[in-house]
């Protein structure tokens, strides 16, 4: 399980910073999301992996039968600004594209 | 009155007068408060000297912030004290002054608030018993000085001038506070009792030399010393009152004064001796003789000072009691003759329209009672006997004569002090007899007349003060020396002997060399003296053109040659400069930590490794298709999410799952609402160039490291083991303590509810950003119209852009109408169960909002608006209250910000409920995420409802 969610980390992570470093704001607002997906399953996994082990609070279980809730807190408002950061970049990338007239991240279409 | 309040009361008074004074209207009112002011807090001040008997410090501790060892301390003691005298002494004398100094236009309650508050910041300098509290009334006291100097802030020279004051005394002090800081930590308190208390600890200390350069720079910076004395005569062109208070008595005292008051933690050593006693012999002698060269009447006063203030810090840096004694002596004798020589400059600049020294003359014959007290008070700078300022000359020969590091040093110690003691008698000089004797002079810009009375009273005052101390040095000024010699020398305190008559010895034979020295250079040499403008030789040496050499290089030149290499108008090389500066920086922390990549991994699930494999295909066909397909991107990305919020359901997450569902949907469909601004792009219209493709190569490699990298990270991090994670306390306290079941949610609006506070701001103000920035928002001409699939399907009338025709998307527009409610419900259902179950404040406010927006998109702006009112900013501004409004509730009772209650009630029908004031926090966060993502959403939405700009506005800006 780890290596497949490492491996998956490292694809959603590289794919995010390829699109993050193309011209076109569009791949550069796809590039982000894709990015914070990467990063908020990071986060995540530092605590460890659990299978079937919720940390809502059950009778009779003990304290080594929950997953790591506090990772998941962490990530849980990281997702709501995530969403922030996201909505306020596509406003800037209408902004921009209204007021230069180019979806170049650079603001003209100097190089492709 | 307790000691207490009344150090309590002086602190604040001054602050307090400056607020009230700060508005005033009425220059008389003004003047009356200032004064009233200044005589309360010298009254204070005279009131604590009873308490000060036997060496008495006076202690005033208010907690601050205990959990660091750091409160509020007042600390008066005899040095204290006699500065709080020299603070409000003179302080009352200059408000009188400047009443009369000022012209008549300005209403003064700018001027009387910025010295009040000064007057308040040397206070809390002197009174400081904390060093880090020292600090920052250092700091204080020059940002007031700047705002005081450049009072006339019309002038360039007054601009120009506190600029530098401020650079270079702002500068100082932030290494005085490094160097304060080091100091604590040496001697483990930034109390200043324990820190005085661990002198030699401190001494012994490695870090002895390094805290004490710090020091030095601040104190040397701030009493104008060599090599940063420059800022002093350019801060001249400060009004006059200005210059009496700050350039005499007070901001320049703070330095010495410091070093005076660390002196038993920091004197005595090589290091030491050699810093602080070379540049104040440095100071002095230069000080001295460019005093000598200056035309102007305040620049010579200004010269002077630093000679007579690096004699002081020469005197604190041979490090003998004796030497300290002196300096205490002379800084009292320095602030009294000084003051009233500024004064005095002052009247004579009012009354004949110049200051400069070569246009005046004779002025005795039409102000005859100033010309008499500015010639007492220049004999007492010059040291001449039965004035204040010859005990303090002698006192200073002794010392110097006393050191012993050897013949050399000795010799030429004592050599330059008699050298700088002639500078001192021939500016004296050309002060008194070139302005007030002799003939005289015609085309003065004004008719000179005696100044009104009480302009004299002050220099009078102070000119008594001067010939009493000198006459009866030890009835007079005997005890306060005692008192504050004591407070900083303790068992210490030598015995002093302030008699005028000590027989013929080595200091007076000194004195009088000195005395007939100057003279005769000045009778010889008057001439020479008046034709030059800077101290021959070392004048082309100037340490003011090396400081604006360096702001140039800093400020100008430097910046200048970085920013094309470091920034530019091309946003996109800065981005790659980021991602490879944080790929280096995690490089760099994975370097050299030891992390294990063994197999100890869980087995591998063929489903969840099928599931990323699908994620992966989804993420790098997005990659692919980001340019040209930007639905098809948008698709892809989602998938991922799903992806990734499946693998939250199977690794035990269903919070995060849930919410990281909920916020796809709504990602999507603000990208969608986004989309249709964008301009068309179609593949194979700009075939790739060679370095394009190798623009591509690179990232790819770029995006690569970074993947491999964040891979390696992640594998190492789940394989390494967590040992004592705070996670225990939030298992085991949760319940007993929260009142919840499910620990996440518990964690986030009651142990971390601060932080989720702090969450829901920024998600607030993103919100309000986007709404503002939407405002101004100005489509492209060519995205304008109607989109090509609302037009073929006839979505738009002939006049409009709303998409509520009557057939368009009839029978989803029904089913989500129908839904809207349900989704509601829905989320209600996750915001109650959030406590125990999944759920909670955050994905159950973007549930209540996807309804809106799904109506939105269904049945157009204007059908939802027209039947439903929603306010997204009121929404947001009564979660933010309502959740700030539950931390302070907490406080009500007493309880700390934040902190929630939990109990269980019995309900007819609904039965037992858990209910927490938790509850009422996470109800906070639910509306402030309800208004913020409809606000944003509404707001993308409505974009569409804009009329088209007239053709010939869009050709404009297009253009």
């Amino acid at each position: 399980m780890e290596l497949v969610l490492a491996l998956a980390i490292g694809v959603l992570g590289g794919s995010g910073v390829w699109l993050l470093l193309r011209p076109r704001t569009f791949q550069v607002v796809m590039g982000l999301t894709l990015l914070s997906y990467a990063v908020n399953l990071f986060i995540f996994c530092v605590g460890g992996l659990r299978l079937g082990a919720d940390p809502v609070l059950r009778e009779g279980a003990g304290l080594i039968e929950y997953a790591d809730p506090l990772p998941q807190a962490l990530v849980l408002t990281a997702i709501v600004i995530g969403f922030a950061t996201t909505a306020l970049f596509l406003v800037v990338l209408l902004a921009s594209r209204g007021f230069t007239g180019s979806d170049h991240v650079d603001g003209k279409d100097g190089a492709p | 009155m307790p000691h207490d309040t009344v150090s309590f009361a002086l602190l604040c008074l001054p602050f307090a007068g400056a607020a009230l004074a700060w508005r005033m209207r009425h220059r008389q009112a003004a003047t009356w408060l200032a004064i009233g002011v200044a005589a309360l807090a010298l009254g204070l001040s005279l009131a604590v000297r009873p308490w000060l008997a036997d060496g008495a410090v006076l202690r005033t501790v208010l907690p601050w912030l205990p959990s660091l060892g750091l409160d509020l301390v007042l600390r008066v003691d005899g040095l204290a004290w006699l500065f709080l005298l020299l603070i409000c002494g003179i302080g009352l004398l200059v408000v009188v002054y400047a009443r009369y100094y000022m012209p008549e236009e300005d209403r003064l309650g700018r001027f009387y608030g910025l010295l009040l508050a000064f007057m308040g910041a040397m206070v809390g300098v002197v009174t400081a018993g904390n060093v880090v509290q020292l600090a920052f009334f250092w700091e204080l006291t020059s940002l007031l000085s700047f705002l005081l100097i450049g009072y006339w802030n019309q002038g360039a020279s007054a601009r120009e001038g506190a600029r530098t004051a401020l650079i270079v005394t702002a500068g100082g002090g932030l290494c005085l506070f490094a160097g304060l800081l080091l100091l604590g930590h040496i001697a483990g308190s930034y109390d200043l009792d324990a820190i005085l208390a661990a002198g030699d600890a401190v001494r012994a200390h490695p870090w002895y030399v390094p805290m004490l350069v710090l020091v030095a720079l601040g104190a040397l910076s701030k009493s104008a010393q060599f090599p940063f004395h420059f800022w002093l005569p350019q801060a001249m062109s400060a009004p006059t009152p200005v210059s009496a208070y700050l350039h005499s008595a007070t901001m320049v005292k703070a330095g010495v004064f410091l070093l005076l008051r660390l002196w038993p933690v920091l004197a005595g050593t090589e290091a030491w001796f050699w810093i602080i006693g070379g540049a104040g012999l440095a100071s002095l002698l230069l000080g001295a003789a460019s005093a000598v060269f200056q035309q102007d009447l305040k620049a010579v006063l200004a010269y002077s000072t630093i000679s007579h203030l690096g004699l002081i810090t020469m005197l604190l840096g041979l490090g003998s009691t004796l030497g300290a004694v002196a300096a205490i002596f002379h800084i009292v004798n320095h602030a009294t003759f000084k003051a009233s020589l500024f004064m005095a400059a002052g009247a004579v600049d009012h009354e004949t329209g110049t200051r400069d020294l070569r246009r005046l003359g004779g002025l005795r014959h039409v102000m005859p009672i100033t010309a008499t007290l500015a010639l007492v008070a220049s004999a007492a700078m010059a040291g001449v006997p039965l004035l204040n300022g010859f005990l303090s000359k002698e006192m200073f020969f002794a010392a110097a004569l006393s050191t012993h590091r050897g013949l050399t040093v000795d010799t030429l110690a004592a050599g330059l002090a008699v050298l700088a003691s002639m500078f001192s008698v021939i500016y004296s000089l050309r002060f008194a007899v070139g302005v007030f004797l002799g003939r005289l002079r015609d085309g003065l810009p004004r008719t000179p007349h005696e100044p009104p009375y009480w302009m004299r009273l002050p220099i009078g005052l102070l000119v008594l003060a001067c010939v009493l101390v000198g006459v009866l040095p030890a009835q007079v000024i005997g005890p306060t020396l005692d008192l504050a010699a004591g407070a900083v020398l303790g068992e210490a305190l030598p015995a002093f002997d302030l008699a005028i008559w000590h027989g013929v010895n080595a200091p007076l034979l000194m004195s009088v060399l000195a005395f007939a020295g100057g003279c005769v250079a000045y009778a010889g040499l008057r001439g020479w003296f008046a034709r030059r403008e800077t101290l021959p030789l070392l004048g082309r040496f100037s340490a003011q053109r090396v400081f604006e050499r360096v702001l140039a290089l800093l400020t100008s030149t430097l910046p200048q040659a970085l920013e094309p290499a470091y920034s530019g108008r091309r946003l996109q090389p800065q981005l790659r400069v980021i991602v490879l500066a944080a790929a280096l920086a995690a490089g760099l922390a994975m370097y050299g930590t030891p992390m294990h990549f063994g197999l100890r991994a869980s087995a591998v699930d063929p489903g969840f490794a099928l599931l990323w494999l699908l994620g992966a295909v989804c993420a790098l066909g997005a990659v692919r298709q980001a340019k040209f397909h930007r639905l098809a991107a948008l698709v892809l990305v989602g998938g991922a999410g799903l992806v990734s919020c499946v693998s939250f359901v199977w690794l035990s997450a269903p919070d995060l799952a849930a919410t990281q569902l909920l916020v796809e949907v709504v990602t999507t469909i603000v990208i969608l609402l986004g989309l249709r601004w964008l301009p068309k792009r179609v593949a194979g219209l700009s075939p790739d160039a060679p370095p394009a493709r190798w623009r591509r190569y690179r990232d790819g490699a770029v995006a690569g490291v970074v993947g491999l990298g964040l891979a390696g990270l992640a594998y190492a991090a789940m394989l390494h083991p967590v040992a004592n994670s705070a996670s225990h306390f939030y298992l085991e306290n949760a319940l007993s303590q929260g009142g919840g079941h499910n620990v996440v949610n518990v964690i986030l609006v009651d142990f971390r509810g601060f932080d989720t506070l702090g969450e829901i701001s920024v998600l607030a103000i993103v919100a309000l950003s986007v709404f503002a920035l939407l405002r101004r928002f100005r489509p492209a001409v060519e995205s304008v119209g109607a989109p090509m699939q609302q037009r073929l399907q006839g979505a738009t009338r002939e006049d409009g852009y709303d998409a509520g025709g009557a057939d368009y998307l009839r029978i989803p527009g029904l089913i989500v109408q129908l839904m809207a409610p349900v989704i509601v419900l829905f989320g209600m259902h996750l915001f109650l169960r959030g406590h125990d179950l999944p759920g909670g404040g955050f994905a159950a406010g973007i549930t209540v909002s996807v309804a809106l927006v799904l109506l939105y998109m269904a049945r157009g702006a204007r059908w939802v608006e027209a039947r439903l009112k929603v306010a997204p900013l009121r929404w947001v501004g009564l979660g933010l209250l309502l959740a700030l409004a539950t931390g302070l509730g907490a406080l009500a009772f007493g309880h700390p910000f934040l902190s929630s209650h939990s109990r269980h009630v019995v309900l007819p029908l609904l039965g037992e409920l858990p209910l927490a004031s938790a509850l009422l926090f996470d109800l906070g966060v639910f509306g402030v995420v309800v208004g913020a993502t409809s606000l944003m959403l509404v707001a993308l939405a409505h974009q569409s409802l804009r009329q088209p700009r007239a053709p010939t506005d869009a050709g404009k800006e297009d253009g």
